[in-house]
C-alpha cells in the first residue's frame, strides 16, 4: 500500500504536467525511494491515481531500466560502468574486485541483503573513469584500493 | 580562448546564484527582455550557433519554425538526457553552472514564446538533479523565474523532469514521449515538435550545451561567437576527452581545434608512452578515426566529410593495447541493450550483431563472420526508425573499415592479435 506521504508527493506532481499521466515517471520513482522497489500492488494504485489503465504504469517499469520491478535490490545497489571508457581503464578488474570482495556474481545480492551489483551502460563519468555508482552517489577514478576501502566503508 | 561555457567551473560554491550574479549572470536576460523576439532569434541566427546534442542543427532556424501566433501554447524542452558513451560535458554545466543553463533557457523560451520549460535530465543524474532543483528555487527567489519576470510582464515555469535508464530518451521525441509519461519511443516525424511536440503543441527541444551559449550571444553579440573556430559553425565547444591519456577531462575550446592538439596538447598525449591506435571523436556512434587521420579540424563539416561526425564531442582515445574487436563489442552491447524495440531492423539487427562479436571476442568466431556482420549493417543502414540502428552501425563499419584484419584474425585463430 502507498504510504500518505508518497500520495501526497504524487498528488504535488500533478501541478506540474498538463496531464496526470505525465507524473507516471516520477510518481514510481517516489514509490521506488521509499520502498526500494515495485510491486504489483503499488504499481496498480499509481495507475488509479493517475486514472490510467494500470498496463500503462507496467509498461513504463518495463522498459526503463532503473525501477527494480518486483525485483528487490540490497541496500546498497553497486553499478559498476562497463561501458568503453571505463572498460578501456579497467572496468572488468573493478568488477572482478567486487565480486571477490562480497563474495556474489553480477546480478546477485548478497545474502544478508546489504549489496546487490550490477554492470551498467555509461553513466556519463567518462573522464573519470573507472566509475560505479552507489545508490544516489557517483564513485570515480576507481582504484582496486579505493574500492575496498568504500565497500568496508558502509555500514 | 576566454572560457564562456566552462568560465564558472572550479569556482567555489559555483552552482550558487550569488556567485553566479557577482560574475555578471543575469545580465543577459535583462538584456534581452527589452529586445524584440524576432531581434533575439535573428541574433542566434546570425551567432552561427548550430545544436551541440549531436545533429549540429542550426538553433536560430530551429526556433524560427514556432509559430508566431501568441495564442497558442508553446513548449521549451531540455536534453540533459546525456547518454551518448564517452560524453560527460552536460553533467558539468548542471553541477557547477546550474543558472548559465537557467539563464539560457529564460532567454529562450521568451524568445519562442514558452511560458513553461522542463528539463529532461537522466535518472543516474541525481545529484545533478537536486542542484537544478534548488538553483531553480534560487531564481524563483530573486526573480529571474515565475510570475512577470523583472516587471517585463514575461512569465515562466521550469519543472525537472528525471528519466530512469534510457538512452533512446536522448532522441528528442522519444524524449517528448517520455515527459508525457509512457515508454521512451520515438514518434513518426513529420510533424516535427516545431509544430507538434509535447503535448501536441509547438515545441523546441534544444541541448545543455546550446543552451549554455545563449546568454554570451546574448551579452557579446553574434559577431563575437561567430568569430570564434570555423566560419559554417563557430562558436566554443566543450570537448571530453576519455580513455588512454594522461589528462582526461573537459577542455573548452574554439570549434575546429585540430583533434591532434585536444589529445596531444590539452589531454596530455598517451598514456605509458605508448602509441595511439584510434580515436572516436564524437561519442561511440562516431566512427573512429586513425593515428594518420587526426591532423582534422573539429567542426560538424569536416568530421561529415571524413565520414565521421562531432557528434557531442566526446573524444574516446584508444592505444596499441586496444583489442578492435572487443572495442567494437563492447560498444554494439551498448546499441542492442538501448534499442527501444520499435523497429525490426534495429532491435534484431542489433542483437545479431552482438552476438556475433561476442563469439568473436571469446574465440568462437567462425569464418565467414565478418562477411556476415558486413551484411548486417547493409541490412540496418537507413532502414530503421530512428538514427540510433544507424549508429550502431556507423560504428561497427569504421572499426572494419580500418581494422578488418584484426576481425578476420579472430574469426579464424579463435584469438586476438594485439
Ligand atoms: C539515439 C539518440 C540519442 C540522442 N541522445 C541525445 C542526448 O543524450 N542529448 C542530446 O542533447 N541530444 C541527443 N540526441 C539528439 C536529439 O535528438 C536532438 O537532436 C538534440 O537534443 C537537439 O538539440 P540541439 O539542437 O541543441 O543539439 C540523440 C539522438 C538520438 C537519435
Ligand atoms: S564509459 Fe563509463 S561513465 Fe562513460
Amino acid at each position: 500500500m502507498l504510504s500518505e506521504k508518497v500520495k501526497e508527493e504524487i498528488r504535488g506532481l500533478f501541478k506540474k504536467y498538463r496531464t496526470k499521466r505525465s507524473a507516471c515517471m516520477a510518481a514510481m520513482q517516489a514509490v521506488q525511494r521509499e520502498v526500494g522497489h515495485l510491486t504489483e500492488e503499488d504499481m496498480r494504485e499509481v495507475a488509479e491515481m493517475l486514472g490510467i489503465n494500470p498496463v500503462r504504469v507496467h509498461e513504463v517499469g518495463a522498459f526503463y531500466t532503473m525501477y527494480n520491478v518486483q525485483r528487490p535490490v540490497g541496500r546498497y545497489h553497486i553499478q559498476v560502468c562497463t561501458n568503453l571508457s571505463c572498460s578501456l581503464l579497467g572496468a572488468e578488474h573493478i568488477v572482478n574486485v567486487i565480486e571477490r570482495r562480497l563474495g556474489i556474481k553480477v546480478g546477485q545480492t548478497t545474502p544478508d541483503n546489504k549489496f546487490t551489483l550490477s554492470t551498467v551502460q555509461c553513466l556519463g563519468s567518462c573522464g573519470t573513469a573507472p566509475m560505479m555508482q552507489i545508490n544516489d552517489d557517483y564513485h570515480e577514478d576507481l582504484t582496486e584500493e579505493r574500492v575496498v576501502e568504500i565497500l568496508d566503508g558502509l555500514e | 580562448m576566454e572560457k564562456v561555457l566552462l568560465k564558472n567551473v572550479g569556482k567555489p560554491d559555483s552552482h550558487r546564484i550569488d556567485t553566479y550574479l557577482a560574475g555578471g549572470g543575469y545580465e543577459a536576460l535583462k538584456k534581452a527582455l527589452r529586445m524584440d523576439t524576432e531581434d533575439i532569434i535573428q541574433m542566434v541566427k546570425d551567432s552561427g550557433l548550430m545544436g551541440r546534442g549531436g545533429a549540429g542543427f542550426p538553433t536560430g532556424l530551429k526556433w524560427s519554425f514556432i509559430p508566431k501566433d501568441p495564442t497558442l501554447q508553446k513548449y521549451l524542452c531540455c536534453n540533459a538526457d546525456e547518454g551518448e558513451p564517452g560524453t560527460f560535458k552536460d553533467r558539468s554545466i548542471i553541477e557547477h553552472d546550474p543558472h548559465l543553463l537557467l539563464e539560457g533557457m529564460a532567454i529562450s523560451c521568451y524568445a519562442i514564446g514558452a511560458d513553461t520549460a522542463y528539463i529532461y535530465i537522466r535518472g543516474e543524474f541525481a545529484f545533478g538533479a537536486r542542484r537544478l532543483e534548488e538553483a531553480i528555487a534560487e531564481a524563483y527567489q530573486k526573480g529571474y523565474l515565475g510570475k512577470d519576470i523583472l516587471g517585463s510582464g514575461f512569465s515562466l515555469n521550469i519543472h525537472v523532469h528525471r528519466g530512469f535508464g534510457a538512452y533512446i530518451c536522448g532522441e528528442e521525441t522519444a524524449l517528448l514521449e517520455s515527459i508525457e509519461g509512457c515508454r521512451g519511443q520515438p514518434r513518426k516525424k513529420p510533424p516535427f515538435p516545431a509544430l507538434s511536440g509535447l503535448y501536441g503543441k509547438p515545441t523546441v527541444i534544444n541541448n545543455v550545451e546550446t543552451l549554455a551559449c545563449v546568454p554570451t550571444i546574448i551579452s557579446r553579440g553574434a559577431e563575437w561567437f561567430a568569430s570564434i573556430g570555423p566560419e559554417k559553425s563557430p562558436g566554443p565547444k566543450i570537448f571530453g576527452v576519455s580513455g588512454h591519456v594522461n589528462r582526461p577531462g573537459l577542455y573548452e575550446l574554439p570549434m575546429g581545434t585540430p583533434l591532434r592538439e585536444i589529445v596531444y596538447e590539452h589531454a596530455g598525449g598517451i598514456r605509458n608512452g605508448r602509441r595511439l591506435k584510434a580515436v572516436i571523436p564524437g561519442g561511440v556512434s562516431a566512427p573512429l578515426l586513425t593515428e594518420e587521420q587526426i591532423d582534422i579540424s573539429m567542426d560538424f563539416d569536416t568530421l561529415a566529410h571524413e565520414g565521421s561526425m562531432l557528434g557531442s564531442g566526446g573524444v574516446i582515445v584508444m592505444d596499441d593495447t586496444t583489442c578492435m574487436v572487443k572495442a567494437a563489442y563492447i560498444i554494439n552491447r551498448f546499441f542492442s541493450h538501448e534499442s527501444c524495440g520499435k523497429c525490426t531492423p534495429c532491435r534484431e539487427g542489433t542483437t545479431w550483431m552482438t552476438s556475433i562479436l561476442k563469439r568473436l571476442e571469446y574465440g568462437e568466431g567462425r569464418p565467414g563472420d565478418v562477411e556476415l556482420l558486413e551484411g548486417l549493417c547493409g541490412n540496418i543502414f537507413g532502414r530503421t526508425f530512428c538514427p540510433l540502428g544507424d549508429g550502431a552501425v556507423m560504428a561497427l563499419r569504421g572499426a572494419l573499415r580500418n581494422f578488418r584484419q584484426e576481425f578476420v584474425y579472430h574469426a579464424e585463430n579463435g584469438r586476438c592479435m594485439v
